[in-house]
């Protein structure tokens, strides 16, 4: 039996039923969202259950939407189940002020650095984490950079001094 | 006074009887910034412990400003040693979000970039392998080929190591006949080249004795720690993107997928041999596959997309669709349609991911890059316990670790 976007669905569904919040089939990928608390559950889930076997944890990443008031931040899980080779995205949403997830550390190994990574750029407490420390920032740094309140530099700002950077100046 | 003057151990360095050392972050043998914590009892490995970090350069934040163009150059500082792979695989991801569909020539001229890009990467890390457990005759004898791989990305692109080739849609040029030549000499003198390097190496007592058995993972752990590419594969799972998920017509080309069983250092210098030879067979047939190519065909190098392939610079001067959408493009103020696409490449040491939101504005909204290096170095420390400290230095440079594409 090949294992197809609506077996997916189907076992969702019949496994979660209502705590599947909206499921999504554009660009040839199923992807699925759900309240935050299941987190694990699903991912258990989808690790175990015979048919799916989701074992491949491709990506693990998070985004920020400001807007979204409440549910502010987003986690997306990119799984793999190689043998039938099929990809899934998995979504779940959470508040800016209580940014807890549960983690994935136990399942996959690989989401241990991956998770570090999303905590260091968005501030996130992965709850279970084995060592949720930054990992490409320096210790020091107060803020979580890839937090849409932080903007890139204004690149038209004229209160630097350009001999500094290799532009202007008498050369 | 004096007492202030001693150099202040940690607490209890003394009373353990193992020793802390700093392998990197600027040692020799690392090839990179990378910085290992060691515990050695004598020189045995007791634990290990990765920074990483130190050349962060925020490409995910840099990428929320730019329009899909500028976006290249950054992906050519991930893996820098086979950028036309991480180049094309941002085209083709942002092909797959904007729906557009590649003519056959485009995907065979693209392939066979990415194959010799290929070819170029694992022959550093196989040759520095070899240079590692120190034989460096093989290393230099190699250096040759790629440089003449590089001649072939400058002749299409005009740049050697951070290439930026190529556009959104195709390439900016049709390849040379020079392009074609030096292909050939490659092609014709490459595999001698090959065959002797595997001569020098492969059944080495001395080299044989150094990888095997040191950096062993097994098929299970790969998985489970994200590994992919030849370092998966060399595990003994055959699990390769071009297969899975082929992309630029990667399923118009016979290859094997070749695998190991151990998963030790031997192994992966193994499949990296093997899969050199792959990429040879698949650009000769992506080669004649393009010579087939008669009459107009044959000067196909883009899709028909002018929204978002940049015009050649006399269209521009003369006519004005052209200088419209040059314009355009150059100044990002084409909209982007909205969508979520996540694409992958197998980039030269595992799947090179794109995980691209776009909320229908003039830049990605977001842009997640899946680094493959980086979601396998944290295996490091359990592929090192308890192995010799010269062991260790094999491991990292067989596990092919970028630092560029590790720390984005």
């Amino acid at each position: 039996m090949t294992l197809t976007n609506e077996i997916i669905k189907q076992k969702l569904s019949d496994k979660f039923g209502d705590a599947i919040l909206t499921v999504d089939e554009s660009f040839d990928i199923l992807s699925f969202t759900t309240h935050k608390d299941i987190n694990l559950k699903v991912l258990q889930f989808l690790y175990d259950e015979q048919d799916l076997q989701f074992r491949f944890l491709t990506d693990l990443c998070a985004v920020h939407y400001p807007d979204n008031l409440g549910q502010e931040i987003a986690v997306v899980y990119h799984l793999h189940n190689l043998t039938a080779n099929v990809r899934l995205r998995y979504t779940i949403y959470t508040s800016v002020h209580q940014p807890d997830v549960y983690t994935a550390t136990k399942l996959y190994e690989s989401a241990n650095w991956m998770e570090r990574e999303t905590y260091d750029f968005f501030f996130f407490f992965f709850v279970g984490h084995p060592n949720l420390k930054r990992i490409l920032n320096v210790d020091e740094m107060d803020y979580f950079p890839l937090r849409k309140e932080f903007p890139l530099e204004d690149q038209t700002r004229i209160d630097k001094d350009d001999e500094m950077f290799g532009r202007g100046g008498s050369n | 006074m004096l007492e202030q003057n001693h150099i202040k151990l940690p607490e209890g360095s003394i009373e353990k009887q193992t020793t802390t050392l700093n392998l990197g972050p600027t040692h020799p043998a690392t090839h990179g910034v990378f910085q290992n914590i060691l515990e050695l009892d004598g020189e045995r490995i007791v634990s290990a412990e990765q920074t990483v970090g130190y050349i962060h350069r925020a490409f995910e934040k840099l990428a929320e400003r730019r329009p899909l163009y500028q976006i290249t150059p950054i992906t050519d500082r991930l893996n820098y040693c086979s950028s036309p792979i991480n180049n094309i695989g941002w085209h083709l991801t942002c092909e797959k979000l904007l729906k557009v569909q590649t003519p056959k020539r485009v995907d065979y001229l693209r392939v066979i970039i990415m194959e010799l890009a290929r070819i170029a990467d694992h022959l550093i890390c196989n040759s520095i392998v070899g240079v590692d457990t120190g034989a460096y005759t093989g290393f230099l004898y190699v250096m040759q080929y790629r440089e003449l791989i590089y001649e072939i990305y400058e002749e299409v692109c005009g740049s050697r190591l951070t290439t930026n080739i190529g556009r959104i849609g195709g390439f900016e040029r049709n390849f040379s006949n020079t392009a074609f030549t030096k292909l050939e000499k490659f092609l014709n003198e490459y595999p001698k080249v090959l065959k002797e390097f595997e001569n020098l190496f492969t059944r080495n007592r001395i080299f044989m004795d150094r990888l095997q058995n040191t950096g062993t993972i097994s098929a299970e752990r790969a998985l489970n720690y994200g590994f992919t590419g030849p370092n998966l594969r060399a595990a003994g799972v055959d699990y390769d993107v071009r297969v899975h998920s082929p992309y630029a017509s990667y399923e118009d080309f016979t290859f094997d997928v070749p695998v190991g069983t151990t998963g030790d250092n031997y192994d992966k210098f193994l499949v990296r041999n093997e899969e050199m030879w792959q990429s040879l067979s698949i650009i000769n047939q992506a080669y004649q596959k393009i010579q087939a190519f008669k009459g107009t065909d044959a000067e196909v190098y883009h899709a028909d997309i002018p929204e978002y392939y940049l015009p050649e610079k006399a269209d521009v001067y003369t006519k004005m669709e052209a200088l419209i959408y040059h314009f355009k493009i150059i100044m990002g103020e084409t909209n982007i349609p909205k969508g979520e696409v996540y694409h992958s490449v197998e980039g030269a040491n595992g799947e090179l991911g794109f995980y691209f939101i776009s909320d229908g504005g003039r830049t990605p909204y977001r842009l997640h890059f899946r680094r493959p290096s980086f979601i396998y170095y944290q295996a490091y420390s359990e592929l090192t316990k308890g192995a010799m400290l010269s062991d260790a230095i094999i491991t990292m440079s067989s596990l092919n670790l970028i630092a560029g594409e590790l720390d984005a």
